[in-house]
């Protein structure tokens, strides 16, 4: 296999998440993560997870990547049911999770290295060719510890593209970032979706940015964790977060879920 | 450069000191060598060689125990992390043996052994295996799971894991127990020597008694100096060089 081979778009992937249940049992009592949840996820569709923390986001990533397995129901992967980690779905986690024992370079090698069919020099430029992607070309021998918190999101985010899977799932990557950083990795991350046609799962806190991303955004409830919503966003690409159309879409959305969190309040107080 | 200085200086300091009070009169010269006697036994000990082939015959073993108790402890302190079933049972053995001061392994290698170097092995491999499979264990049980997490998403299973994740990531707190047995290698292999009296190999610790039973001041304290100065040297060749490797990849380490 060549590097373009490695490059090349390869086809996304359909994803389905069919009844899923996940409880956790602590000596605090037993939390109902996930309740019963199904989506389809289209080939190719950037859809964004959002709800209020503890609604099970991370745990119904965590059981697409099969890094979880749910106490009930399955995941599909293009109709193949998910059994456990696969190159096919990268992971970009809350935390940055980087190795700081290797360089930003020997951390997106690292699944390259996993990767048959290539030999140790495509692998560098393959590895590269991402780096330059996010930006980061300059900064490939640099250690972990010497990149601001948005320089290691976009690592994390080079490190997840490298093996060129067809699933991306990213777990509030921008979170910890300032305005301006994000705004700029909003772009990118589009541009990226756009170039490398890639099916995206995308958690959020933040209404607007889920609204300046996905095709689709679902609006989960917490205890149990449940999709109360779902919102279609029609906007042309590339999308400005500050534009006016997005601001109508977030507002909606922003009122869907102050209904259900303010009800859910209310019945907590009953 | 500025920092040698400062060693150097401090050194010197320490030593004209020493001498300065030897010189002084007020403790007697058998008791208290000055540096001068002891740098003279040293240099009259090494032309005729009896230093060299202590330290030799001392190295010998120590590498050899200290060598062995990094290939037992090292795999073992990494399952015993990951299992539960092996913490709770060569962990906890391993614990509970680490607090067991070296010198009291000697008994049992003199009855098991007899006055033999199989038996100044026991007590060296005892005395670092139990610190470095503890050590091990510690670091790879602060190892944050999202690393493996990460790696697994990667495609990363089995052997790769152990040795592209487990292993690098514990390898802060490997230094430290590498250390830790180090030291722990020498304190027991001087108790060996020291009780342990054999015709194959006459030793640093040897000497070491030899000068007391003597009344030789001299040679007991250049001995000691000796074992001061392979340890720093130890530090210098073995460990350095990896604290500096991660203490510049963690970013850890800032010292003013
Ligand atoms: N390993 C675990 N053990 C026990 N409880 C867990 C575990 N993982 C998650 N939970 C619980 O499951 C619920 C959902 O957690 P999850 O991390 O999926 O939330 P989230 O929607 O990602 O929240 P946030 O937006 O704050 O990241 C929470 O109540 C959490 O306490
Ligand atoms: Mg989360």
């Amino acid at each position: 296999m060549s590097i373009e081979n490695a490059l090349i778009n390869i086809a996304p992937e359909r994803i389905e998440i069919d009844g899923v249940t996940k409880s956790f049992t602590t000596n605090r009592g037993t939390i109902v993560a996930l309740d019963n949840v199904s989506v389809k996820v289209a080939e190719g569709e950037f859809l964004c997870l959002v709800g209020p923390s503890g609604c099970g986001k991370s745990t119904l990533l965590n059981i697409i990547a099969g890094l979880d397995t749910p106490d009930s129901g399955r995941v599909l992967a293009n109709g193949e049911s998910v059994t456990g980690p696969g190159r096919d779905r990268m992971v970009m986690f809350q935390e940055h999770a980087l190795f700081p024992w290797l360089d930003v370079l020997g951390n997106v090698m690292f699944g390259l290295r996993l990767k048959p069919g290539l030999n140790n020099k495509e692998r560098k430029e393959v590895a590269k060719y991402y780096l330059d992607l996010v930006g980061l070309s300059k900064f490939q021998h640099a250690n972990i510890h010497e990149l601001s918190g948005g320089m290691k999101q976009r690592v994390a985010l080079a490190r997840a593209l490298a093996p060129n899977p067809r699933v991306l799932l990213m777990d509030e990557p921008f979170a910890a970032l300032d305005a301006l950083t994000r705004e700029q990795l909003y772009g990118d991350i589009q541009r990226i979706w756009e170039a490398r046609r890639k099916t995206i799962v995308f958690v959020t806190h933040n209404v607007r940015e889920a609204a300046c991303l996905g095709d689709r955004v679902l609006l989960f409830s917490p205890n149990p964790g449940r999709i109360r919503a779902e919102f279609q966003v029609d906007l042309p690409r590339p999308r400005d977060i500050n534009s006016v159309e997005l601001a109508r879409y977030s507002t909606e959305i922003t009122t869907a879920l102050k209904g259900f969190t303010n009800k859910q309040g209310t019945e907590a107080a009953e | 450069m500025i920092r040698s200085l400062s060693s150097i200086v401090f050194f010197l300091t320490l030593l004209l000191a020493w001498e300065f009070v030897a010189r002084s009169g007020h403790y007697s010269p058998v008791l208290l060598p000055s540096p001068l006697n002891v740098l003279e036994y040293i240099w009259q000990a090494t032309c005729d060689g009896t230093l060299w082939v202590a330290t030799l015959v001392t190295m010998k073993r120590l590498m050899l125990g200290y060598g062995l108790g990094l290939l037992f402890g090292i795999p073992l302190g990494l399952i015993t992390a990951r299992f539960r079933l092996l913490q709770d049972t060569l962990g906890l053995l391993a614990l509970g043996v680490q607090t067991l001061p070296s010198v009291c392994w000697v008994p049992l290698a003199l009855l098991w052994f007899g006055q033999t170097e199989a038996a100044m092995l026991f007590v060296v491999v005892m005395g670092t295996l139990w610190s470095v499979i503890i050590a091990t264990n510690d670091g790879v049980r602060a190892m944050p799971p999202i690393y493996l997490r990460a790696a697994r998403t990667m495609g990363s299973k089995g052997l790769h894991t152990w040795f592209k994740v487990i292993l690098p990531a514990s390898l802060p707190y490997l230094v430290g127990g590498m250390k830790q047995g180090w030291a722990f290698a020498w304190r027991s292999l001087m108790a060996a020597e020291i009780f342990v009296t054999i015709l194959t190999g006459f030793g640093l610790g040897q000497l070491l008694q030899y000068g007391r039973e003597l009344l030789a001041m001299d040679q007991v304290v250049a001995v000691m100096a000796i074992i001061v100065v392979i340890g720093l040297l130890a530090d210098r060749l073995l460990f350095s060089p990896w604290e500096r490797f991660f203490h510049r990849r963690w970013g850890t380490g800032s010292m003013k």
